[in-house]
């Protein structure tokens, strides 16, 4: 049974396309099938963070408008043979998105993979509509931030509401993913804690990625940080979170830094 | 602890300013969420009423709620036409 599954927000900036390509690569890595879809029209970036960006020939609505096959537009991954790319189009006409026409390829996608992760654009407008809109489960992105949770709790709201499980009397299976968590700076009270956050959001949580230099080396070169650096702390974060995905206990801890001593001499590291 | 830790730091934790907000904002955009436009059905519903004994203009049919911390008030604010007389035995024939 393929699993939908729309990573989203609300909030730009908070880590929904770096997500999107860690989990896609973590759950490719385990062996599953997997298709991740740019849904962000006009601004794609997913092409960029995965390196396949000198790749695109085709887009997502040049699918939805049958200029071409859905085999033509996938883009296979060159390091995980089972990870592949839809990605969107550069060009402004987002009207060209259809609920129809999603909805065509997600049931298409639905009988060739195990996953289909939907990258959701930011806002709450029709890109983001569309991406959740056939989602059986989603991940909400959240920085322990206030303006990050009240969007993230519209965006529950939406799931809730605007999904096609939801008019079907269905749920949306929903999963907290906190992202660019500092345990220090919680700690002293100065960032909003785990607690609170799944508190206020009263959804579980799917896992804790900590702030970490290795997110922004790993876009930097192209390469989902699951597969960059496997042994970083955001790497073996997301590697657990998607753990939980496939239904396995996993404890919930941050996993921190493990600096060598060199590393802390210097105090930095190259890329 | 979190005293001892604002001694040392000299500085408030900020952190369950930010939850306090939150819960309140949040607790009152829920309530708001999937409910229609009351006002709006409000200001529909008073003209429509109201037009059936009084010609008016929709445009001055003004509908305005307060909300205050013990009781809110709503009101409504219709300009009624001079000659409204005769509108009304138009309207009651």
């Amino acid at each position: 049974m393929a699993k939908v599954l729309v990573v989203t927000s609300g909030k730009g900036g908070v880590g929904k396309t770096t997500s999107t390509a860690a989990l896609g690569a973590a759950l490719a890595q385990m062996g599953e099938k997997v298709v991740v879809i740019d849904f962000d029209v006009g601004l794609r970036n997913l092409d960029l963070v995965l390196g396949a960006e000198r790749r695109v020939v085709f887009d997502l609505i040049n699918v939805v408008q049958g200029v071409a096959k859905l085999a033509q537009a996938l883009i296979r991954d060159k390091r995980l043979e089972n990870l592949w790319l839809l990605p969107a189009s550069q060009t402004r006409d987002k009207d060209a998105l259809t609920d129809e026409g999603v909805g065509n390829i997600i049931a298409d996608l639905r009988t060739k993979f195990d996953w289909i992760l939907c990258d959701s654009p930011a806002g709450i407008e029709r890109g983001a509509l569309l991406a959740m809109r056939y989602a059986d489960e989603a991940v909400i992105v959240t920085n322990p931030e206030v303006s990050s949770v009240r969007d993230s709790d519209r965006i529950i709201g939406m799931l809730d509401s605007k999904t096609i499980r939801a008019e079907r009397g269905e749920r949306v299976e929903k999963h907290v993913l906190i992202t660019r968590y500092d345990s220090a700076r919680a700690s002293r009270g100065e960032m909003l804690s785990i607690d609170d956050i799944l508190e206020i959001l009263a959804t579980p949580l799917l896992g804790i990625i900590p702030e970490s230099q290795d997110v922004l080396r790993a876009s930097n070169v192209g390469s989902p940080v699951t597969l960059n650096n496997a042994a970083s702390a955001p790497a073996r974060a997301y590697t657990d979170a998607v753990r939980r995905l496939m239904g396995e206990t996993v404890a919930m801890t941050v996993p921190v830094e493990r600096k060598g001593l060199m590393n802390r001499l210097l105090g930095r590291r190259a890329a | 602890m979190m005293n001892l830790l604002r001694l040392i730091g000299g500085r408030t934790a900020s952190a369950p300013v930010a939850r306090e907000r939150l819960q309140i904002l949040l607790a009152h955009e829920r309530g708001l969420r999937g409910q229609p436009d009351l006002l709006g059905v409000l200001r529909e519903e008073i003209l429509a009423v109201v037009s059936r004994h009084i010609m008016l203009d929709p445009e001055k049919v003004i509908v305005r709620m307060d909300r205050g911390k013990q009781v809110s008030t709503l009101e409504v604010d219709i300009e009624v036409p001079n000659g409204v007389e005769r509108s009304v035995a138009v309207a009651a024939r």
